[in-house]
């Protein structure tokens, strides 16, 4: 029985290879001396299943209309120039394979948002391996399930000194399901990239940097994975808002620094996990907002001006083995979160002892501290930092804690440094 | 008049106090830029000692030396020389042995180790604050015959501008939440010399951006060469007033 749907596998597999083979079709070849001159007209000749082969050169083209399943393959740094005319590739059709061409100048359209390559309500389209220069958006999936976008450098303008208006996202999705985003290099536009309505989807080893506005941005996007990522000097961070079940893990958030800007903001995410992130030098590591039941455990907060920012509105988040380094605030609050739990998380500001060894501090650590309230409270105060009265004004209320909420406090804190590489013992003891 | 500005501050140089403090200086300065390894955090930890040790030190230095040098001046009153031109020439010798050794103590290292516009901007608070706190410790001096007397007047002065004044506008800060406090706190700040140098530093280093809406308000006015024109400007202010009221209450008093 084993052996017969061994063989009936193997047989199965032979028939499919073979009708790959019919489906893939032929190949259209586009260069300066072969039979098609152009990408449109090629296009406009193919078969479903052909695949466009474009062997070098520059074309000077835009309003590419993709409707039946091709495969278009850029060789030798082709290049398709958009010359500031319009949008270049169009997708209308399912199966529909975009690799490895350069695509550049997309004119910014305030009314059509014009992108280098737009997918309409298509699935299974792939594009792969593409550097997308100078785009208004640079790729835009609108309904389209089960995409992958993988490898493709966009990379915008220098966005210093500009309007949010009069930038697109350099990845932007609306309303996809399972999309694979991976290995993507964008910077220089408004959003690095842009998620709404994107459920069950994979995010992973993507960088974003210096764009204008969030390196990354979803609303209403459950179920989605982060992973590997890194968000770097980004104008105001990360920001995700209006989701549930997400998990963010080994992600890099660091340098967003300046006065309005987080490295990860969050409003109203509930029933999250987020672990093993780094958080390094934001203005404020997590901004917290409505968010709830959250696990935020193995990240690194270190020199950040705020590590974390919880509002009184976030309830039972779980905050368990960080660490905090250098930051200048630990963690402050407008009010009195309740339900939260602090527990076993390192403290640079700790001062306590371990009296029976078990590498955990005798003496609870309270991470607020009274000037970090006070400067919620009356943000003008914030002038006197670092004056002579405040640093007196926190030990004080150190030593005999009565304004700040009894709640907020990490009764285990830990006394050395988590190194997560090594200490999984020491997490495993805790546990 | 040059030659008693010579002879007190070549007086004062001599003393080991003087010696004393140049090194403190020192030291404390080369620690903390070998220890963090971050200039900026150098900076940064400086500016707290700084603000706290040099006006303590220059008011009670100051002080003392009024008193103790008080036989000297009468015998110099005795001689045909301008008043003003006696209390001035003392006012001079102490605040530049001060304010070298300061230099000294804290320029050099941070010339070395941590040179930029920030450094620049603390080495100038740190003159412009021994100036004013040798001036408000000339006038306590002043007003009081009896030393003890004096001593206490300069240090509730010192206390007063470290701590007590800050505790008042917290308070203040406080009480008004309700109401927009930036230009408010701007001006109260202005009232206080030490609160005054310490943002004049803090809005050029790193962490000014954790001071959101009212700090990018104060580096809109302190950020332009004019801003800082005019917060030097108030310093020097600072400077002027207690030190030409009390050349003033000097030259009227019967000695």
């Amino acid at each position: 029985m084993k052996n017969l749907s061994k063989h009936t596998f193997i047989l199965c597999t032979l028939v499919l290879l073979l009708l790959a083979d019919v489906a893939f079709g032929s190949t259209l070849k586009v260069c300066k001396t072969c039979t098609y001159t152009s990408v449109k007209q090629a296009v406009k000749k193919a078969k479903a299943g052909d695949t466009v082969l474009i062997q070098g050169g520059v074309y000077q083209e835009h309003g590419i209309v993709i409707d039946k399943p091709l495969t278009i393959l850029g060789q030798n740094k082709s290049v398709l120039d958009g010359n500031f005319q319009g949008q270049i590739i169009t997708v209308l059709a399912d199966n529909v394979t975009i690799e490895g061409l350069t695509l550049k100048n997309i004119k910014t359209s305030y009314r059509q948002d014009d992108a280098a390559i737009r997918v309409v309500e298509r699935s299974n389209i792939r594009i792969l391996n593409n550097t997308i220069l100078n785009t208004y958006f640079g790729i835009y999936l609108q309904n389209s399930d089960n995409c992958v976008i993988k490898g493709n450098v966009v990379s915008g303008r220098d966005v210093t000194g500009l309007n949010e208006s009069a930038l697109g996202n350099a990845i932007h999705l609306w309303y996809c399901n399972n999309a694979d985003i991976s290995n993507n290099k964008v910077s220089g536009h408004r959003d690095g990239i842009y998620l709404e309505f994107v459920k069950e989807s994979e995010i992973k080893n993507n960088l974003s940097q210096h764009n204008l506005r969030y390196g990354l941005h979803f609303m209403f996007s459950d179920g989605n994975v982060y992973t590997h990522n890194t968000f770097r000097k980004n104008g105001a961070g990360v920001a995700v808002m209006y989701t549930h079940n997400i998990r963010m893990e080994h992600n890099t958030f660091e340098g967003n620094w300046g006065a309005a800007a987080y490295g990860l903001l969050l409003k109203e995410i509930t029933n999250s996990v987020i672990k093993s992130n780094t958080f390094r030098r934001n203005t404020t590591g997590i901004y917290m907002e409505s968010s709830s039941r959250l696990d935020i455990q193995k990240n690194q907060f270190d020199k950040n001006g705020w590590a974390i920012r919880l509002l009184s509105s976030c309830i039972q988040d779980t905050f368990r083995l960080n660490n905090f380094t250098g930051n200048s605030f630990d963690v402050s609050t407008n009010g009195t979160p309740t339900m939260n739990l602090f527990e076993n998380n390192y403290w640079d500001k700790y001062n306590g002892y371990d009296l029976d060894k078990n590498r955990v501090g005798d003496v609870p650590y309270r991470p607020v501290s009274l000037y970090s309230m006070l400067v919620e409270k009356v943000p003008p105060s914030v002038m006197f930092m670092r004056s002579f009265l405040v640093d007196l004004m926190d030990n004080i209320e150190k030593v005999m804690p009565s304004f700040i909420p009894e709640t907020l406090i990490d009764e285990q804190p830990l006394m050395r440094k988590m190194n997560y590489d090594n200490d999984t013992k020491l997490t495993q003891v805790i546990r | 008049m040059n030659k008693i500005i010579k002879y007190v501050f070549y007086d004062i140089i001599r003393s080991k106090i003087m010696i004393a403090y140049t090194l403190f200086l020192l030291l404390l300065t080369i620690g903390l830029f070998n220890l963090g390894g971050n200039p900026d955090k150098a900076i940064l930890s400086l500016l707290n000692i700084v603000l706290l040790t040099v006006p303590l030190i220059s008011i009670v230095f100051a002080t003392t030396h009024f008193y103790n040098s008080y036989e000297f001046m009468e015998l110099l009153v005795a001689q045909p020389i301008n008043r003003t031109r006696i209390f001035m020439s003392e006012y001079l010798g102490v605040a530049c042995s001060l304010s070298g050794a300061f230099i000294l103590g804290v320029g050099l290292p941070v010339l070395l180790f941590g040179a930029s516009l920030t450094g620049l901007y603390l080495l100038l608070t740190g003159v412009f604050i021994t100036f004013i706190f040798v001036a408000l410790a000339f006038l306590a001096s002043v007003l009081t015959r009896d030393k003890a007397k004096g001593i206490g007047i300069a240090l509730l002065v010192w206390f007063y501008f470290a701590l007590i004044y800050d505790g008042i506008v917290l308070f203040i800060l406080y009480y008004f939440s309700d109401y927009p406090l930036e230009n408010a706190t701007l001006a109260m700040t202005a009232l206080n010399p030490v609160d005054l140098g310490r943002i004049i530093v803090l809005l050029n280093l790193d962490v000014s951006a954790l001071m959101g809406y009212t700090g990018a308000l104060y580096k809109s006015i302190l950020g332009s060469v004019w801003g800082i024109g005019l917060a030097f400007g108030l310093l020097l202010l600072w400077i002027l007033v207690p030190i030409l009221s009390s050349r003033r209450i000097f030259s009227r008093r019967d000695i």
